[in-house]
C-alpha cells in the first residue's frame, strides 16, 4: 500500500507523471493520502551535447581536418566541418596547442594520437550513469556545463502512502453550501471540505471615491460643524482686480509676474468691475487713507483688468466681504470657508502641480484679535487630530500680522509647517466699506498636503490628475481623523 | 520668500554671541525669520553636481557651515548679514537702533535731461559713502544685498537697478544721467573688462548670445527696443553705467576703494528710494563715521535745460508713527501698558518710542529700513511680535453663525456617493489641458475655450470645456488594469465656458465655471446600455421624471412605480443632432442627446448633456484599446 517513487511507477502504470502529481495533489487535501517529498537531481544533454557523444567534440572535428589537409584557410576549414563546428572548435585547438596560424592557414601541431576527446569521455561517462555526476571532476562538470553542453534538472516526485482518511472509494466533498442541498436536504449528509482560513476573501467590487474628496468631504464637515459658510468659489478665472488688488497687493508685487500666475489670453480683459469701488481701491494704492501712507506708485487700469487663474480662493473671499460690507442693512458677523482649485504657474515637482486645492476659513466681527485667530486655528487643528501648535511671524501682502502654522504632526512625528494665517490688513477692508472696527481674520492650507499625509502618497502626481494608480483609489481608507469632542474634555 | 545664506561662523562674530543650530533654529522662529537649512559649500557641491567629484575637486569647496535663513518678502533690510544681525542684536537688546545721520553736501549733483529718460527709465536717486573700509567679507556682502534687491524689491530690475561707483575713479562734481542714442554709447564695460571698448548695440548683443554672460542676458529685453538707451555719465562724459544692465569697468570698486557713488536709476521713484535707503543703511556702517551718508542733489532738466524738479537723496527719511495703546492691545488680543510697548518697540526697531496723549498713543520711530510700517497695523504686529506670538492666550470668537454649504456642492457631493455606489471609480484631473485632447482629438473642431498666454508647456494652452479628456487620458493610463468586468470612471467637477455676459459681484470677466458629470464605460462591448442606464439613474435621483413616451416601450417596474419626481421637471432623450458640437466625439447612430424640461425653460426642451458610443478615431487618439461609451451633463441643469 505503498508507492515508494512516484516517477518510475508513473512509467509502470503508463499514466503521465503530471497527472499523478495533481492526483496525489487533491488526494492529500482530503487526507486520503499521506506523501513525502522526493527529488531527484541529474544532468541532461544539450543538443550539442548529444552531437559531441556522437561525433565527437568541435576541437577533435578541426584537428581531424586539418590533419587531412594537412593546411587549410579559416574559409576552407569553415567550408569543410560548418561554420559553428569550426568557430568552437578552431579556438580551443588553438588553446589546447593542437593547432597553430601559419600566414592565413591554419596547420596540425599534433597528430591525433597525441590527443583524446576529454569532453566526448565526459559526456559518455554522464549519459551511461543516465545523468548522474557522482565521482566526475567538479571542474569537467563545470567546464560542460559552461559550453552549455549539459544542464542540471531537478525531478520532484512523492513517496504516497495511505492517510488518515484513506477509504478505498472516494466521495467527493461539498466546497459550498448551494440552493439545491437546500431543496434536497442534501446538506444533511454532504460532507464539507475544510475552509481556508488564511486568504482573502472575494473583492466587494463597486466604484470608489477618490481619496482627496474623501478628505474634502471631511474638512468640509468640520468646518461646516464649528458654524462656517461656504463661498460660491465656482469661478476659476478672475480678474487681477479681484485677486490682487483689493487684497491690497501692490501691482508690481512679484507673485504678478508670469513666472507665478497664469494670465489669461483670450478673454485677456475683465469686462467690468464695481466703478466706484476701484476708485477705492486704486486711491487706496496710490495715496494710501483711513491711516495708511499707501504704496506711492501709479495704479494702472489696465493691470486690474489682466484676466488670470485665481492664485488662491481669497480672490472669492474678498468678494464675499465686499458683499457683506453692502448688502442690505450694512455688515452682520459672518463665517466664511471654501475649499476649491486654485493655479500656480510653478516648476512642478513631487510636491508641486499647477493646481492644487486650497483651503480656507474667514472671520468678520467686530475687534476681533489674533488671540481669536489663535483659538479658531486651534479648534480646526484639534479636530484633524492636531493638538500641538506654535505660530510663526511671517509676510504676506494683505494680511497683518500674519502667522505661519506649525503643528506636531502625530502621522510624521515632527513639527511641520501646516498652514498660514492672518488678520486682513485694514487698506484691504476699509474701501470695501467695512467698519472700522470691523476685523477679519482668516487661515489657510493646502488639501493636498494633510491628504498625501493621510493616505502615505509622496509624489502628488500619485494623488491628483490622470496618472494616478487607481489601486491607490480602491485601497484608500474612510478619511477620519483622531479628534477629540469637546464633551470628553 | 527670499533666502539669505550667511556663514554661521561669521554670522556668530556679527552677533557677538554663539548658539547651538537649534537654540539659533529657536531665535528664529520667535523674530520671524526662518532658518531653512545648514549646508556648506561642499554639502551643496556634491547634492548639485550630477557627476561624482573627485578628492581634490570636493577640497577646492569650503566646509565652513551656512545658514540658510528664509527672509520675509517685505523686509528688505534683513537681507544681507549688517541687516539680519543688526535686528537680532537689537531684538535681544544687545544694541539700539543706530540714527541715521545725512550729512552736509559738498556739492555733488546728478543732472537728469528730463525729457529723454522720461522715454524709458525716468528716475534716479543718488548717494555717497564716504571713507568706507571694506574687507572681503564686506565686499561680498555688498554685491550680494545688490543682487537680493534686484531680485526681489527691483524685480530683475525692471524697477529699479542699482550702480555703485569709485567715486575716486570718476570726474564730479556735476553727474548726468540721460538717454542716448544706442549708436553714440561707446565704453568698456565692468563685464567683459578684456575686449575692450563695446557699443552699446555690440555690446547688448554679446549678452544675449554669449554663455559666458548668460546672467545678464535676462536684462537686455528692458531697454533694447527703445530708440533711447539710459545712461549716467561723469562731468568728462565718462560712461559710469549703462542701466540696468551694466556699470562701466573704469569706476569699478575694489577693496581698496574710499569713496562709494551710488545711484540708482528707475522705472519707481517710491521703489528707488527704499533700495537706495536700504543699501545706504546696511553699509554706512562701516563709514569712518558710522551711519552716515552724504547726499547728492538730483535736479531734472527738460529739453530746455530749465530746471523743472529738483530733490536731495538719500532721504533716509525717520519718520514717527503712531498708534493707540488700545488698538495694539485688541489687534493681538493681549493687555499690555503703553510703557510696556515703548520697551517691546526698542527690541523690533520702532526705537525710542514714546506714550503722548496722557499715555493712550503710542508715537514709534520708523527708521528708513522699515519700509514697510504703512499703517498703525504694522505697528500693532511688531508689538505682538516683541511680545511673542506664542505668549499670546488663544480664545475662540464669540460669533455666532449657522454653517451651511453651496446647493451645488451639495448636490455634486451626494451625486458622488451615488455614483460611486453604481459601480464608477472616481477620478481628479487637471482643469488645464492641450487644445488637442479638448478639441482635435475629441473629433471635435477647435472651438472657444479660455486660453492661457503663457503656457509653460502644451498640458497647459486651454481651461477645459469638457470633462471627457481627462477620464480618457485615465482609461489609456490603466492599459494594464481588467476590463473583461468592464471598467467604469466617473468625475465631478468644473469646466470653464466663454461668456461675457456672466456677472459676479458685479464683475464681468468673460466666461463662467460650469459644473459638470462625466461618466465612461470601457468594456468587450461598448456598453453603451450601461452609460444609458446611469443616465436614467442620475434623472431619477435629481427627482426628474422620464416622458411618458420615452419609457412607453419599457417594461414597468416597481422602481416607476415608486418613482418621486419634482413637478415640472421632466427629460427624454433622442438621437443627438449631426451637426452638434460634439457629435463628432461619437460613433454614427449611437449618442443621445439629453433632453430636460424644467420650470426654468419655460416648457421647452434644453439639450443639457450627451452621450454615446466613442468613435473608434476618439478612442486611437487617447490610445484606448476597447469600445468605450461617455455621458457628460450639465449639473447646474439640475439643481
Amino acid at each position: 500500500a505503498t508507492i515508494e517513487d512516484t516517477f518510475p511507477w508513473s512509467d509502470e502504470v503508463k499514466i503521465d507523471h503530471k497527472s499523478i502529481v495533481g492526483a496525489v495533489k487533491s488526494l492529500l487535501v482530503d487526507e486520503y493520502v499521506a506523501s513525502s517529498d522526493l527529488s531527484a537531481s541529474f544532468f541532461t544533454l544539450s543538443k550539442e551535447g548529444e552531437g559531441i557523444l556522437a561525433n565527437g567534440s568541435q576541437e577533435i572535428l578541426v584537428l581531424q581536418a586539418l590533419i587531412e589537409a594537412g593546411k587549410l584557410s579559416i574559409k576552407d576549414l569553415q567550408q569543410k566541418v560548418g561554420k559553428d563546428v569550426s568557430k568552437i572548435g578552431m579556438g580551443n585547438c588553438m588553446k589546447n596547442k593542437w593547432a597553430k596560424k601559419d600566414g592565413g592557414d591554419l596547420v596540425p601541431v599534433k597528430t591525433m594520437d597525441e590527443v583524446t576527446d576529454d569532453v566526448q569521455a565526459a559526456l559518455k561517462t554522464l549519459s551511461d550513469a543516465d545523468g548522474a555526476a557522482n565521482g566526475m571532476d567538479d571542474k569537467v562538470v563545470t567546464g560542460l556545463k559552461k559550453r552549455k553542453l549539459i544542464s542540471q534538472v531537478t525531478r520532484k516526485s512523492f513517496k504516497v502512502t495511505r492517510g488518515p482518511q484513506y477509504a478505498p472509494t472516494r466521495v467527493k466533498k461539498a466546497a459550498d453550501l448551494t440552493k439545491e442541498m437546500l431543496d434536497s436536504g442534501a446538506w444533511k449528509t454532504t460532507p464539507f471540505k475544510p475552509y481556508n482560513f488564511t486568504t482573502l476573501g472575494e473583492k466587494v467590487g463597486g466604484g470608489y471615491l477618490h481619496p482627496l474628496l474623501k478628505v474634502r468631504a471631511e474638512f468640509r464637515q468640520i468646518l461646516m460643524e464649528m458654524g462656517f459658510n461656504e463661498m460660491p468659489t465656482n469661478k476659476w478665472v478672475e480678474s487681477s482686480f479681484w485677486n490682487f488688488d483689493t487684497l491690497f497687493q501692490p501691482q508690481s508685487h512679484p507673485a504678478r509676474d508670469a513666472h507665478d500666475t497664469f494670465f489669461i489670453k483670450e478673454p485677456a480683459s475683465t469686462v467690468s468691475v464695481p466703478e466706484e469701488y476701484y476708485e477705492r481701491v486704486k486711491k487706496m494704492h496710490e495715496v494710501g487713507g483711513d491711516g495708511s501712507i499707501g504704496y506711492r506708485y501709479d495704479f494702472k487700469r489696465e493691470e486690474a483688468f489682466k484676466n488670470l487663474l485665481r492664485t488662491h480662493t481669497t480672490a472669492v473671499s474678498s468678494q464675499m466681504l465686499y458683499k457683506l460690507a453692502n448688502q442690505e442693512g450694512g455688515f452682520t458677523p459672518q463665517k466664511y470657508f471654501s475649499i476649491d482649485r486654485v493655479f500656480r504657474n510653478e516648476t512642478m515637482d513631487a510636491t508641486h502641480l499647477c493646481e492644487f486645492h486650497q483651503v480656507e476659513g474667514l472671520v468678520a466681527d467686530y475687534d476681533l484679535s489674533l488671540g481669536d485667530l489663535i483659538g479658531t486655528i486651534e479648534t480646526f487643528f484639534k479636530k484633524i487630530g492636531i493638538t500641538q501648535l506654535r505660530f510663526k511671524p511671517a509676510f504676506n501682502p494683505y494680511t497683518e500680522p500674519s502667522m505661519e502654522i506649525f503643528g506636531y504632526h502625530p502621522d510624521l512625528k515632527k513639527w511641520t509647517e501646516i498652514g498660514n494665517s492672518g488678520m486682513f490688513r485694514p487698506e484691504m477692508l476699509r474701501p470695501m466699506g467695512l467698519p472700522e472696527n470691523v476685523r477679519v481674520i482668516a487661515w489657510g492650507l493646502s488639501l493636498e498636503r494633510p491628504t498625501m499625509i493621510k493616505y502615505r502618497i509622496n509624489n502628488i502626481r500619485d494623488l491628483f490628475g490622470h496618472k494616478v494608480e487607481l489601486a491607490r483609489t480602491r485601497t484608500a481608507p474612510v478619511c477620519r481623523f483622531d479628534s477629540v469632542l469637546e464633551s470628553d474634555q | 520668500m527670499p533666502t539669505l545664506a550667511v556663514k554661521k561662523d561669521e554670522l556668530y562674530e556679527h552677533l557677538g554671541r554663539t548658539y547651538t543650530d537649534t537654540e539659533f533654529d529657536e531665535l528664529c522662529f520667535e523674530f520671524g525669520v526662518e532658518l531653512d537649512e545648514i549646508t556648506s559649500d561642499r554639502e551643496e557641491a556634491l547634492k548639485s553636481s550630477t557627476v561624482k567629484l573627485s578628492k581634490s575637486e570636493i577640497a577646492k569647496y569650503s566646509e565652513d557651515v551656512i545658514y540658510k535663513i528664509d527672509v520675509p518678502a517685505n523686509r528688505y533690510d534683513l537681507l544681507c548679514i549688517e541687516g539680519l544681525s543688526r535686528a537680532i542684536k537689537i531684538f535681544l537688546k544687545d544694541m539700539d537702533s543706530p540714527t541715521f545721520r545725512v550729512k552736509e553736501s559738498t556739492g555733488i549733483t546728478m543732472t537728469v535731461t528730463k525729457s529723454n529718460t522720461d522715454t524709458i527709465r525716468p528716475f534716479v536717486v543718488c548717494a555717497i559713502l564716504r571713507d568706507i573700509t571694506f574687507t572681503p567679507e564686506r565686499y561680498n556682502s555688498f554685491i550680494d544685498l545688490q543682487d537680493q534687491l534686484h531680485r526681489n524689491l527691483c524685480r530683475q530690475r525692471t524697477l529699479v537697478a542699482i550702480g555703485t561707483h569709485d567715486l575716486d575713479s570718476i570726474e564730479g562734481p556735476n553727474f548726468k544721467y540721460d538717454a542716448r542714442s544706442p549708436s553714440g554709447i561707446n565704453f568698456v564695460p565692468l563685464t567683459p573688462d578684456d575686449k575692450g571698448s563695446f557699443s552699446a548695440k555690440d555690446l547688448l548683443h554679446f549678452y544675449e548670445t554669449d554663455p559666458a554672460a548668460k546672467h545678464l542676458k535676462p536684462y537686455v529685453p528692458i531697454i533694447k527696443d527703445s530708440p533711447l538707451y539710459p545712461v549716467v555719465l561723469d562731468a568728462n562724459e565718462t560712461i559710469m553705467s549703462l542701466p540696468p544692465i551694466i556699470n562701466g569697468s573704469k569706476s569699478k570698486i575694489t577693496l581698496d576703494t574710499k569713496n562709494v557713488f551710488i545711484e540708482c536709476t528707475a522705472t519707481d521713484l517710491t521703489k528707488a528710494n527704499i533700495v537706495l535707503d536700504t543699501v545706504v543703511s546696511m553699509f554706512s556702517e562701516y563709514c569712518a563715521e558710522p551711519y552716515t551718508v552724504e547726499p547728492v542733489t538730483v535736479e531734472y532738466q527738460d529739453a530746455n535745460q530749465t530746471v523743472v524738479d529738483s530733490y536731495v537723496t538719500p532721504r533716509m527719511y525717520t519718520r514717527r508713527e503712531k498708534a493707540t495703546v488700545e488698538y495694539c492691545n485688541s489687534m493681538n488680543g493681549i493687555n499690555l501698558t503703553g510703557e510696556e510697548m515703548v520697551t517691546l518697540c526698542n527690541k523690533v526697531q520702532l526705537g525710542p518710542a514714546q506714550l503722548c496723549d496722557n499715555g493712550t498713543v503710542l508715537e514709534v520711530t520708523v527708521p528708513p529700513t522699515r519700509s514697510d510700517i504703512l499703517h498703525a497695523v504694522d505697528i500693532a504686529e511688531d508689538i505682538g511680535i516683541a511680545f511673542g506670538y506664542n505668549n499670546i492666550v488663544k480664545r475662540v470668537p464669540q460669533t455666532c453663525t449657522v454653517g451651511g454649504e453651496q446647493p451645488l456642492n451639495k448636490l455634486g457631493d451626494l451625486l458622488r456617493d451615488e455614483i460611486g455606489r453604481a459601480g464608477y471609480i472616481e477620478v481628479l484631473t487637471h482643469g488645464l489641458c492641450s487644445i488637442r485632447d479638448n478639441f482635435t482629438a475629441l473629433g471635435r473642431s477647435v472651438g472657444p475655450a479660455v486660453s492661457l498666454s503663457n503656457p509653460i508647456n502644451v498640458e497647459y494652452q486651454v481651461v477645459r470645456t469638457t470633462l471627457l479628456p481627462g477620464l480618457l487620458k485615465t482609461l489609456q493610463h490603466n492599459k494594464s488594469a481588467s476590463f473583461t468586468q468592464g471598467f467604469k470612471l466617473f468625475e465631478i467637477s468644473d469646466v470653464v465656458l466663454p461668456d461675457d455676459k456672466w456677472e459676479v459681484t458685479d464683475t464681468i470677466v468673460g466666461c463662467k465655471n460650469s459644473r459638470r458629470i462625466c461618466a465612461v464605460y470601457a468594456g468587450p462591448t461598448s456598453g453603451f446600455e450601461i452609460i444609458h442606464g446611469l443616465v436614467d439613474r442620475i434623472m431619477a435621483l435629481c427627482e426628474v421624471a422620464p416622458e411618458a413616451e420615452y419609457i412607453a416601450n419599457s417594461a414597468k417596474s416597481k422602481e416607476e412605480e415608486y418613482r418621486v419626481s419634482k413637478d415640472g421637471w421632466t427629460y427624454t432623450i433622442a438621437e443627438l443632432d449631426s451637426t452638434d458640437t460634439v457629435a463628432g466625439t461619437y460613433f454614427p447612430g449611437r449618442a443621445a442627446s439629453i433632453l430636460l424640461t424644467s420650470p426654468n425653460s419655460n416648457g421647452e426642451r434644453i439639450q443639457i448633456g450627451t452621450f454615446g458610443i466613442l468613435h473608434p478615431d476618439v478612442l486611437k487618439n487617447f490610445a484606448i484599446q476597447y469600445p468605450s461609451s461617455c455621458m457628460e451633463i450639465d449639473l447646474e441643469a439640475l439643481l
